[in-house]
Formats: C-alpha cells, sequence, structure tokens
C-alpha cells in the first residue's frame, strides 16, 4: 500500500513541472529499458532465425550476466568496461555450451522437444543460479560504477547512467550490425539462417556459424544484464524471466528473425511499458505487455519487419 | 454354432473381468487410504499431500487431453487452474451459510465460467501453431496471473496481491478421490470417443487431417475447452483444499510444472500422467519432511535436469503410448465402432 501512495505523490510532484516534460521523461526511462530489452531481444531473434528455438533459457543467460558483473564489479572492482567485457565473454561461454550440450542433439526432434528441453534448461539456471554455494537466492545490491548524476537539458532530467546505457546499447548494436552485414561470418550466418542445407553444400560449417550466433546472442545479453543491474540495482536469480519473455515479445512484435526489427520492437516495447506504468497502473504493465503480443501474433504473425513463411505440406 | 457361442461367452466373460478388476482395484486404494487415514497413520500433512496429489493429477490430465492427445502446446494451464479456483472460492465464501450446497454452486459455475473463457481465448489462438500457440498462452497465463493481482480493485472479496483468506474447507478425501475417479474415467472415455479419434488425428498431422475431413479447428477447440475445465476443477478442489489463494500459485512457473508432469509422464498415456503426478508431488512436497535443507534445494536443480535428459533420450516422455490395461479399450468395443462408422 505504502508504494501506491509514493506513487501518486512522485507522479504529481512531475505534474508540477508539466504534463509535456513529464511525458519526454518517461519516453527517456522507456527509452532506457528499452535499450536493455533490445540486447536480449537480438539474442533470441538470431537464434531463432538460425535454428528456428525459442531460446527460453536466453533471459536466464541475462541474468547470469548480470551476476557475472556484479562479481566483476562488487568483488574484483574492476573498472566498468572490463567488468562488460568479463560478462560478455563469461555469458558467451555459457550460451555455446548450452547449445552444445543442450540444444545440437534436438537438431532434428520436433520444434516443441527443443522449446521443452530450453525451458529445463532455463530452469536448471534459476534453480542452480540460486544454491547457496553458486550465486545464492537472495536479492543483492547493485554496485554501480561511478557517483549517479543527473543533467538537466530543457525541462528534462537525464542521468549518466542512462547516457552509459544509451551509449553501450548503441555501440554494441551498431558492432552487431557490422558483423552481420559486413563480415565473412556475418555472411555465413545469413547464408545459414537462409537455407541450412545449401549453405552445407558451400562449404559453410554449420555447427560453428550456429555456435558463433549463441555466442553472439548470449554475450549481447551479458551486457543487457551489466546495464540493467546498473539501471535498476537490484539482482536475485529469478530475474530473467519476465525481462526475457518481454524481450522475447519484442523480437515477435519487430518481426522475428529480423535484427532492425528486433531493436524497433524492443524500443517499442520499453516505451510502452513506461508509458502505461506511468499513466495507467504499474502492477497493469505485464498485462499489457503481453496482450500486445497476443494481438501482434493473432494479427500479424509475421511482425512489423518480418518476412513471411509459406507453410509447406 | 455352439463353437461359436463358446467364443462370444468367453469374450464377454473377459469384459466384465476388467471391469470387475478396475472397479476392486478403485475401492481397495479407496479403503486402504481412509483406513490408514481414519487409524491416525497419516497426519493431516500427509492427507493434504495426498490429496493435492489426486488435484495435480486432475489437471495435468486436462494438459495431457490439450497437448498429449490433441497436440496444441498449451502454457497457460495454471491460468485456467487459478480461474476455477477463484471463481468458486468467491462464491462458496459469499454462500458461506449455505453449507456444501454452495460447493456444488461453485463447482458448477466455475466449470461454465472456465469453459467459456477457454472457448473465446481458444478459438482465435487455435489457429496458431506449435510454439508460437505455446508463447500465446503463456502470454494469456501472464495477463490472468496479473489480473488475479489486480482483482480487489473490482471484487475487493478476491483480495488481490494480498491473497483471499477464509475459503470454507470443503475438499476432504472421499471427494477428491471421486473426482479424481471421475477424471480418469472422462478422460479415459474421451480419447476413445470419435471426438478423441479427431483429436489424435490432429496430433499426428493437422493438415492431413484437415485433408480427410476433420474439422481441426473444430476438434482443437472441444480438446482445449475440455482440457481447461479439467484445471479448473482441480483449481476448485485446491481452493477448498487449503481455504487460502495468491495469485503467485498460478504463475507461469505452475503451468510448467504441469507440463513438466505431463512429459514425464509421456504424451498421450493416463496412466503415465498419473504416475509420473503422483510421483512427483511426493518427491516435492513430501521429501521436505524427510531430506534435510541442504539436499532439499538440489531437488529443483536435479528435476529439470531429468527433464532435458528425457527429452534428449525420448522426446515423447517415458510412458508414452504404454497404458494400464484397464484403461484401454476392449478389443471388441472398437470393431463395434468402426464397424459403425463404416
Amino acid at each position: 500500500m505504502l508504494s501506491r501512495y509514493n506513487r501518486v505523490d512522485f507522479r504529481r510532484f512531475f505534474y508540477i513541472i508539466s504534463p509535456m516534460s513529464y511525458f519526454l521523461q518517461q519516453l527517456i526511462n522507456g527509452l532506457q529499458l528499452g535499450f536493455v530489452y533490445a540486447l536480449i531481444a537480438l539474442g533470441y531473434t538470431m537464434v531463432y532465425g538460425i535454428v528456428r528455438l525459442i531460446n527460453f533459457a536466453h533471459g536466464d543467460v541475462f541474468m547470469v550476466g548480470a551476476y557475472f558483473g556484479f562479481y566483476a564489479l562488487a568483488l574484483y572492482h574492476l573498472p566498468f568496461p572490463l567488468a562488460l567485457l568479463f560478462a560478455m565473454v563469461g555469458c558467451a561461454i555459457l550460451g555455446i555450451t548450452i547449445e552444445r550440450l543442450a540444444y545440437r542433439p534436438l537438431r532434428n526432434a520436433p520444434r516443441i522437444s527443443a522449446l521443452i528441453t530450453a525451458m529445463g534448461v532455463s530452469l536448471f539456471l534459476e534453480y542452480f543460479s540460486s544454491l547457496k554455494f553458486v550465486f545464492g537466492p537472495n536479492y543483492l545490491a547493485y554496485p554501480r560504477p561511478f557517483e549517479v548524476c543527473t543533467y538537466q537539458i530543457g525541462s528534462v532530467c537525464i542521468s549518466n547512467i542512462q547516457i552509459l546505457v544509451f551509449g553501450v546499447a548503441i555501440i554494441l548494436l551498431i558492432l552487431l550490425q557490422f558483423i552481420v552485414q559486413k563480415t565473412k561470418i556475418g555472411m555465413a550466418m545469413r547464408a545459414v539462417s537462409y537455407d541450412k542445407d545449401t549453405a552445407k553444400l558451400m562449404g559453410i560449417n554449420v555447427d560453428f556459424i550456429i555456435s558463433f550466433t549463441f555466442g553472439i546472442g548470449s554475450a549481447l545479453a551479458g551486457a543487457g544484464g551489466v546495464l540493467y543491474g546498473i539501471a535498476y540495482p537490484q539482482i536475485h536469480p529469478f530475474m530473467g524471466i519476465m525481462p526475457g519473455l518481454k524481450a522475447f515479445v519484442a523480437a515477435v512484435l519487430g518481426g522475428i528473425g529480423s535484427i532492425p526489427g528486433a531493436m524497433i520492437g524492443a524500443l517499442i516495447m520499453g516505451v510502452v511499458e513506461t508509458m502505461c506504468s506511468a499513466y495507467i497502473s504499474s502492477t497493469m504493465r505485464d498485462a499489457f505487455a503481453f496482450s500486445i503480443l497476443i494481438i501482434v501474433l493473432l494479427v500479424k504473425p509475421t511482425g512489423i519487419l518480418g518476412k513471411r513463411e509459406t507453410e509447406k505440406v | 454354432m455352439t463353437n461359436k457361442f463358446l467364443i462370444n461367452k468367453s469374450k464377454m466373460q473377459k469384459i466384465s473381468d476388467k471391469k470387475l478388476i478396475s472397479f476392486v482395484i478403485i475401492i481397495t486404494i479407496f479403503i486402504l487410504t481412509t483406513a490408514l487415514i481414519s487409524s491416525g497413520f497419516l497426519n493431516p500433512y500427509w492427507i493434504q499431500i495426498i490429496q493435492f496429489a489426486l488435484i495435480i493429477t486432475i489437471s495435468a490430465l486436462g494438459l495431457n487431453l490439450i497437448y498429449g492427445y490433441t497436440g496444441q502446446f498449451s502454457l497457460g494451464h495454471a491460468a485456467f487452474y487459478g480461474i476455477g479456483a477463484y471463481s468458486s472460492a468467491l462464491i462458496t465464501k459469499t454462500l458461506h451459510n449455505w453449507g456444501f450446497f454452495s460447493f456444488i454452486i461453485g463447482l458448477i459455475t466455475a466449470i461454465i465460467i472456465v469453459g467459456i473463457i477457454a472457448l473465446f481465448i481458444g478459438l482465435p489462438i487455435l489457429r496458431l501453431k506449435s510454439d508460437y500457440l505455446g508463447i500465446a498462452t503463456l502470454g494469456f497465463g501472464i495477463i490472468v496471473k496479473v489480473l488475479f493481482d489486480n482483482a480487489d480493485a473490482v471484487i475487493p472479496g478476491l483480495g488481490g496481491s494480498r491473497g483471499m483468506l477464509g475459503i470454507p474447507r470443503f475438499t476432504v478425501f472421499p471427494l477428491t478421490y471421486l473426482f479424481f475417479i471421475i477424471a480418469i474415467v472422462v478422460i479415459r472415455n474421451f480419447v476413445y470417443s470419435d471426438i478423441g479419434r479427431s483429436c489424435i488425428s490432429i496430433r499426428e498431422d493437422d493438415i492431413a487431417a484437415d485433408c480427410v475431413g476433420v474439422n481441426t479447428t473444430k476438434y482443437k477447440t472441444i480438446g482445449f475447452v475440455f482440457g481447461s475445465i479439467f484445471a479448473g476443477v482441480a483449481g476448485v478442489l485446491y481452493a477448498h483444499l487449503y481455504s487460502f489463494l495468491h495469485p503467485s500459485n498460478f504463475d507461469f512457473l505452475k503451468s510448467i510444472d504441469v507440463l513438466l508432469i505431463v512429459v514425464l509422464g509421456g504424451l498421450g498415456s493416463i496412466s503415465g500422467t498419473i504416475i509420473a503426478a503422483i510421483a512427483w508431488t511426493f518427491l516435492l512436497e513430501g521429501l521436505r519432511v524427510v531430506l534435510p535443507s541442504q539436499i532439499l534445494d538440489w531437488r529443483l536443480v536435479i528435476y529439470p535436469l531429468v527433464l532435458i535428459i528425457i527429452m534428449l533420450i525420448k522426446p515423447m516422455g517415458i510412458g508414452s503410448g504404454m497404458e494400464f490395461g484397464f484403461l484401454k479399450p476392449d478389443d471388441n468395443e472398437i470393431s463395434k465402432k468402426d464397424l459403425k462408422q463404416v
């Protein structure tokens, strides 16, 4: 009850400033959330594009990334870029291991079997992480790598944390776009996602490309985890479920399999969610997020930028 | 002439044997458990666990109908479980002066509400295929959970995120057992009926089923609604067993629990689901008393590992296609039905 009254007071505080700047402020908060979702959604969309699998464990890779960042920052006192790199590399290794052990043997099995396996991996990561000698079941406060300060631009406040989230996310997204579009391995990834068998005939090592995709996707999720931890400074072993599911919704919204689509979808999701909690009800925001999912699936299952697949008998 | 008569007689003898055996098994288990309860050998905690195991079985049988027999992947099962629980609990709480009669009204209302919601959700959503359907039902499950969380804004009696208290306790062992038996009989008869065969044909290949004239939308929806009603009935029993409801009892992880039971027991196997559900409850809940807490944390780690290994070895589940003898239809029962259809 207490938090509900606090929220109302907070809103009134912003309304005193002006409704317009309140809106812009929420837009910035929404974009912050959206960029974190984008980093997760890219992993979903790339993996789905290549192996047609909804990698449910992806949200938990994100959680593990947040914990890696936590240990790098809090225990080893690494500077932020190194901590980010540590989390990304750790998650990449984790993602490749999951693919190798759990998904590769099921590559030709029915899609549902692979999906249930992915759920099993997800539950395993959650409960294994909550064991006492791993990460522990408790909530942890995330260390901030530097003091928080806010800058006033016009009537809108923007914190250095938000600038950091925007900056890192945009750099990583540009890097990803470069890898996929301009490098040889990116061309191989596109070829495998277009047609696995033909790609194999052209001499592409399909297994390696799939592992590489899982690695890149998981590294992005790891970076997302660190940024999420810094922006919303509290982590626990089950934190990956909701952002993971919402990032998946974002990937579906943008058109699953499409990288720019995942970015657009994630930004829309972040903004819609923040606006919903600002103007309608913060407890109802999950319901709105998933209503979007169901509506998109029913009206335009291919999403905003997705390609239509023909049904073969 | 005499020969033919003899064969017929021996066949008839066999049928009645089968029915007799299943009847004897049902009664024996009931008498044994009741004797154990009334003799005080089982404390109330264990009685509750036994009832919970039967309730989970009813819910899992429903999901087996949706996913195991009709092949429609649903991750929103806990939503229907919750809708059944909340709607009946609201009625028994408001009509608390009416005694057991209020439970019957609550049960009927819950079945109707769950059926209608399943119909309206199922009709549009069941157009989707495999994993997309799973994601859509998962979204539905989360929406329902959020609505439970905020339900006290509309109906204060539902309690919202503070939970719903003071539901009368009507669920006793004989009642749960009765529903358990009814659920098994209904699902067994459903599966071996014309409707059940259509559902199985959709699972095997929905395009082929469509081509031979099975109305796929109709039978998918029938399977989905029936399965959801099972979940709803389980929810009704659950609400009146613990007399406390909280939205977190019906979240996404609870849907996955039921899915795991169905998958472990084997898709399209009634006996497998029953064994898996009871074993699962006793391993998860029962071991809480026996094991020290350090090992206890591990059970939730081992459980998904078992799931992954089973998926890697047997993607259709352990007991898939296997069935207890008394749950199978008799040979001449099938041939009679086939003749009628021809």
